[in-house]
């Protein structure tokens, strides 16, 4: 029998395998990071970071409703710069590192990938899709022009390969992640969280400080699902899908939809760091059961059968 | 899910210290040294230990008056309604046949429940109840009933008991008598001597530590103490994990935005 391999190539990123945590999940920290890595994961992404510090929203910043969760962190972050140290500590380590990072304007982004860049991160993940900031910073993502604008001026500066995270608070995401190919990504992430609420009917009135949120986990999922397979059908480069997975039937549908990696995060609430490694070692049975040699074999699958 | 407590009945502890009582399976359930997320609604969410846990019964928080939200729940009344999430975390393991309990300040609150859970077991642990002065010993009576001459007190201003910080008296103690377990939750300073203290006679601690915790369920990472989430990992450390963190523990924290500061109390 052929060695099975669960590594996985991401516009010329090499990983380990094909999983990672989504960002702004227990990226705030290098310790935290390099025990996401332990957990078994193929890459590590950090906690969106802005051109300057950020305290983010006052709690609640976090409630359980039907089938997942909903955050309105606001993006705090101590600044891309104070995390040079903590992405040259894990890369030391020999730990892959995604950045990801945000701006409030097209010029914002530009600088912060010129310092992620140069920081030596391994691939820069622009987020222009936090449902979370959208009175301060707006949301960039919400448009083909401003997406493939951001892009243009990211990748002008990036040595690393570019991802960009797309949002599924759109008409038409394909068409997005058309602009952010056009743009120059090297690969797309689907997606960020789904805009939602949540009232507190004995309060009367909403429970998180920001008033709306992001929802997160398995509530996500169908729709994370069906934003990769529209992507993937849009685009060339590769789709990284996120959204709800949380265990490795999960990150095989991604997988079948077209994505050739997978983003894990509120998973980590129920299953632990371990869930990495839970994901990786069902691919590879899944893999090994159906005679596939390795995970570019069940990319895009689904797309084929119809 | 968010659900709603009403408070049944508020107890003055100290001039600005309150504890408020209500009743919630949930909390009911927890094991000491867990904590709930407490939602003042039109004001701020912060975690609070759980002060009473009776099976079936009711629960309470202790609250000293240290900023706004605190402020709103020191001056609730019964009938006053408040958020709460939870009870979320790792308490105490209970262990040990000869226990000293540390407790500063409102620290008394996650050992107060741990004390009972003791004496249910039949194992009547040595209690140092410390605070600044007289007036700020919170559950003295409490633990008297509960603990007789067991209960140590300590004052910093030497009004009442023994004059020093808690873990000065803790020092003394162990001096004295032999004990085989160390459990502490107050000042992160304090706990940080009591820690070393402990340490240094090869007997094992669980200290209840704190830090900034937004989400409670392990995701969002402001609560980190080294690679440990206080809100979940935590917030009661063993010793093994206590020498694991312990560059961080009572030197160093991430504020608001993630940047490490220094720890100053
Ligand atoms: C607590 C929390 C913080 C998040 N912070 C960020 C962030 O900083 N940047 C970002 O692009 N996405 C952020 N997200 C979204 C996740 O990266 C991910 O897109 C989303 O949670 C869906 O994946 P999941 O269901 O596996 O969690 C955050 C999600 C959560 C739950």
């Amino acid at each position: 029998m052929s060695q099975l391999s669960l590594s996985v190539d991401i516009a010329g990123l090499r990983l380990r395998n094909p999983t990672m945590n989504a960002a702004g999940v227990l990226g705030i920290s290098a310790p935290l990071l390099k025990r996401v890595y332990e957990g078994g994961a193929g890459a590590v992404v950090t906690k969106s970071l802005g051109p300057e510090p950020r305290s983010g929203h006052l709690n609640p910043t976090m409630v359980i409703v039907e089938g997942g969760v909903l955050n309105a962190m606001g993006l705090p972050n101590p600044g891309a710069e104070y995390f040079v140290s903590a992405i040259k500590a894990l890369r030391a380590e020999g730990i892959p590192v995604i950045a990801s990072f945000f701006g409030a304007s097209i010029d914002d982004f530009r600088d912060v990938a010129e310092l992620l860049s140069e920081a030596g991160a391994d691939a820069l993940e622009v987020n222009v899709s936090c449902p979370n900031v959208q009175e301060e910073l707006g949301m960039l993502g919400a448009d083909c022009l401003n997406t493939e604008k951001v892009t243009a001026a990211v990748k002008e500066v990036s040595k690393p390969p570019v991802f960009v995270k797309l949002s599924p608070n759109v008409t038409d995401i394909a068409e997005i992640a058309k602009a952010a190919e056009l743009g120059g990504a090297d690969a797309i992430t689907a997606v960020n969280t789904l805009k939602g609420m949540a009232i507190d009917a004995d309060f009367r009135r909403p429970i998180l400080t920001n008033v709306t949120g992001g929802l997160s986990g398995p509530a996500l999922k169908s729709v994370a699902l069906r934003c990769v397979w529209d992507v993937a059908k849009a685009v060339e480069v590769p789709v990284i899908g996120c959204g709800g997975i949380t265990n490795w039937r999960d990150a095989v549908e991604f997988m079948l939809a077209g994505a050739s990696a997978v983003e894990v995060g509120t998973a980590i609430r129920e299953r632990g760091f371990g869930v990495y490694e839970e994901i990786t070692t069902g691919i590879e049975g899944y893999l090994e059961a159906n005679g596939f040699g390795s995970v570019k074999g069940i990319v895009g699958l689904a797309q084929e059968a119809i | 899910m968010m659900r709603t407590a009403v408070i049944t009945r508020v107890l003055r502890m100290a001039p600005d210290m309150v504890t408020l009582y209500f009743e919630d399976e949930e909390c009911s359930k927890a094991s000491p040294g867990q904590y709930a997320m407490i939602w003042i609604p039109g004001g701020e969410e912060i975690p609070m230990s759980l002060s009473t846990i009776n099976p079936g019964g009711e629960s309470s928080l202790t609250v000293r008056d240290v900023g706004e939200a605190t402020k709103t729940l020191c001056d609730m009344k019964e009938g006053d309604k408040v958020g709460i999430r939870g009870p979320f975390g790792i308490g105490y393991t209970i262990t040990g046949d000869s226990p000293l309990l540390v407790a500063g300040g409102t620290g008394v609150a996650s050992l107060a429940p741990l004390a009972e859970a003791f004496v249910e077991r039949g194992v009547k642990p040595t209690f140092i109840l410390g605070a600044k002065t007289e007036s700020d010993l919170a559950f003295r009576d409490r633990l008297e009933n509960l603990l007789g001459d067991s209960v140590v007190l300590a004052t910093d201003d030497g009004s009442c008991g023994f004059e020093g910080f808690s873990s000065q008296c803790a020092e003394k103690l162990m001096d004295e008598r032999s004990f085989d377990a160390v459990y502490t939750c107050g000042p992160e300073l304090m706990m940080v001597a009591v820690f070393d203290e402990a340490e240094s006679r090869g007997i094992p601690v669980q200290a209840s530590l704190e830090r900034y915790i937004k989400c409670a369920h392990g995701l969002c990472g402001s609560c980190a103490i080294g690679p440990y989430r206080v809100c979940m990992d935590g917030p009661v450390f063993d010793s093994e994990k206590l020498r694991e963190v312990r560059e961080d523990f009572g030197s160093r924290k991430m504020d608001p935005t993630g940047k490490i500061v220094g720890v100053d109390h």
